[in-house]
């Protein structure tokens, strides 16, 4: 069982590497022997489009997480600057500092004023570390509510962008109260009498994502997973090896389907041909289409209809069976 | 809870503290809250003896009691984990709810009950809670919710997660309302329980030394370099922390809800 998504994708690495090589030769070939590589070339597109088909025509639970983490997919400040224009990033939780975790700001989305949030990954080391690997702190949540209210205050509807393995949990983050921050977080989505869309699009970690995640409407796509706990930790606890993660992810049931058969998000945003990180274009317009009809449905409904829409929906969550009561 | 612990060949009138290990007299530790009276130690209740030390005298009236959870996900060994949990504690899930009366003040309580798979949280527990919250909300009563919880129930999936902001969402409702809610941190109060509506109570006490955090203890100290205080993720190190507003001993609980209670009602009446 691979355990990260470079192991699992590695016949397509060994592939992409040939096809590049074929390429290359194609190149500086000869005007005679041009045929022949060209046809080279095309016998490894066909076997890596095949490898493609029967790999991400079949993703368990476990690969899902994977790819989920893919360190290629495009993150939220790539959808962020390709959806919207004018995005002016704004920073701070004006109480202890800035959380590079948790990035938004004043942005147009299709030319309409909005409020933008999204958890951001790093893509190199630097980076990762800079962005605390999407991993929160306090400051991140109370910055997240900040802008919650701003975008309350001037009637500005609320796109956020989930993608964190888990809050932080370290020393610091307790102290400043990393429990009260998302608890606080969650309540002021509640108590928004603007619309939000909250897209899920990749890692969509207990805590810490549904932290900006109580929205209106909830979209996920589909290679994303949504958990209550990182397989790893669950398979720590059940097995006490986290080596079983892919046992545990599915005994979660993490993915985007399995969250919508269960009425926890609204909607499952397809992903292009062999995930969204081989093509940021066409997964960037599809969440860019579907936040603008989500948007478009919420537009009708009055600041007390939405708050009763977010309510009525998130309160159906569950399975209970209830018997009469006995006395 | 503390019946196991019995000193041996003493027929049962006496009981050994988890804290300090003493070997105490039942009664007297009883009369005493199962507090220890050498070393201090707030031994964990269950739900019935927190309702009996807390509310006026058979006030307590449960609701929901034919709420039950449903093993939705097949989950490895869930529908076990229930069946032995129901058996070991006679009731049906980890929080009991209902009304009752403080000092004649009507309120709408939910209690936590560490007993029953660690207090954790899943479709039941969050229907219990926010069905307590939306009661307050609806009469405009306090509500009074004792937490003792590991967190979120991992077996039941992201039904389980959604209770954070479901629990939540109910706060709002009582805030709307003008209904006050009080959360009482018990011996532990931890990860998806304190990071909802927990956190988001109008007031929140705590009895000694309980744990209050977000994450697991060794969690947290592998995830920095940072030395870690001695009480680190006890309700004395939130205290310190800013997140919550008093540690109150067990034997001042009911005296102190009971103050807040008619002060915060005050208002509104
Ligand atoms: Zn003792």
């Amino acid at each position: 069982m691979a355990k990260s998504w470079k192991e699992w994708e590695k016949p397509l690495l060994e592939i992409d590497e040939a096809l590049e090589k074929a390429r290359e030769i194609a190149k500086k070939c000869s005007p005679t022997e041009q045929v022949a590589a060209e046809e080279r070339i095309a016998y490894f597109e066909q076997r890596r489009d095949n490898i493609i088909r029967v790999m991400y025509s079949r993703l368990g639970p476990w690969e899902k997480v994977l790819v989920a983490r893919a360190e290629t997919r495009p993150y939220a400040l790539d959808y962020i600057t390709t959806l919207f224009t004018d995005f002016v990033e704004l920073g701070g939780d004006r109480r202890f500092g800035d959380d590079h975790a948790i990035v938004g700001g004043t942005a147009m989305f299709q030319g309409k004023p909005v409020i933008v949030v999204g958890q951001q990954k790093g893509r190199n080391i630097q980076d990762r570390q800079y962005r605390n690997f999407a991993m929160a702190k306090p400051e991140g949540y109370r910055k997240a509510i900040r802008l919650f209210e701003m975008a309350d205050r001037f009637r500005l509807p609320i796109v956020s962008f989930v993608d964190t393995p888990a809050a932080d949990p370290g020393v610091e983050s307790e102290s400043r109260g990393i429990s009260e921050a998302i608890a606080a977080s969650i309540l002021k989505m509640f108590e928004l009498n603007v619309p939000s869309v909250a897209v899920i699009i990749g890692e969509g970690g207990s805590g810490g994502a549904i932290g900006i995640a109580a929205a209106n409407k909830v979209l996920m796509l589909e290679h994303s997973v949504y958990s209550v706990i990182p397989p790893e930790g669950c398979a720590a606890i059940l097995w006490r090896q986290p080596a079983e993660g892919a046992k545990a992810a599915a005994a979660l049931q993490l993915t985007a389907q399995s969250a919508l058969d269960r009425g926890l998000i609204d909607e499952v945003l397809p992903e292009p041909f062999g995930g969204a990180h081989r093509d940021w274009e066409t997964v960037t317009k599809t969440v860019g289409n579907a936040i603008e009809a989500s948007l478009h449905t919420l537009d009708s409904l009055s600041p007390a209809d939405l708050r009763e829409q977010r309510y009525a929906k998130f309160r159906a969550m569950g399975r209970v069976a209830e018997a009469a009561p006995s006395a | 809870m503390l019946g196991k612990k019995k000193a041996t060949g003493l027929d049962g009138s006496f009981v050994q503290c988890l804290g300090c290990k003493k070997t105490l007299f039942r009664r007297e530790f009883e009369e005493n809250l199962f507090v220890c009276q050498m070393c201090g130690h707030h031994h964990r209740l269950s739900w019935r003896q927190r309702a009996e030390i807390t509310f006026d005298e058979g006030s307590f009236s449960e609701a929901d009691a034919g709420l039950r959870s449903v093993d939705t996900l097949e989950f490895p060994e869930y529908r076990e984990k229930l069946e032995s949990a129901i058996a070991k504690t006679g009731i049906n899930d980890s929080v009991v709810s209902g009304r009752a009366t403080l000092d004649g003040v009507p309120v709408s309580t939910a209690i936590a009950d560490f007993s029953f798979m660690g207090g954790s949280m899943g479709s039941v527990a969050g229907e219990k809670i926010t069905r307590t919250l939306e009661r307050a909300a609806t009469d405009r009563i306090p509500a009074i919710v004792f937490c003792a919880s590991g967190g979120a129930r991992m077996q039941e999936g992201l039904l389980s997660l959604m209770q954070m902001a479901k629990t939540t969402a109910a706060v709002a409702k009582c805030r709307e309302a003008g209904a006050p809610y009080i959360a009482v941190f018990t011996d532990p109060t931890m990860a998806g329980v304190l990071a909802s509506y927990a956190s988001v109570a109008d007031v929140i006490l705590a009895e000694p030394k309980s744990l209050v955090g977000f994450a697991g203890a060794r969690v947290a100290a592998q995830a920095q370099v940072m030395k870690v205080p001695d009480d680190f993720q006890k309700a004395e190190f939130a205290l310190r922390s800013g997140m919550i507003d008093k540690v109150v001993e067990r034997r001042a609980m009911r005296s102190t809800l009971s103050s807040l209670v008619r002060v915060l009602i005050g208002g509104s009446r």
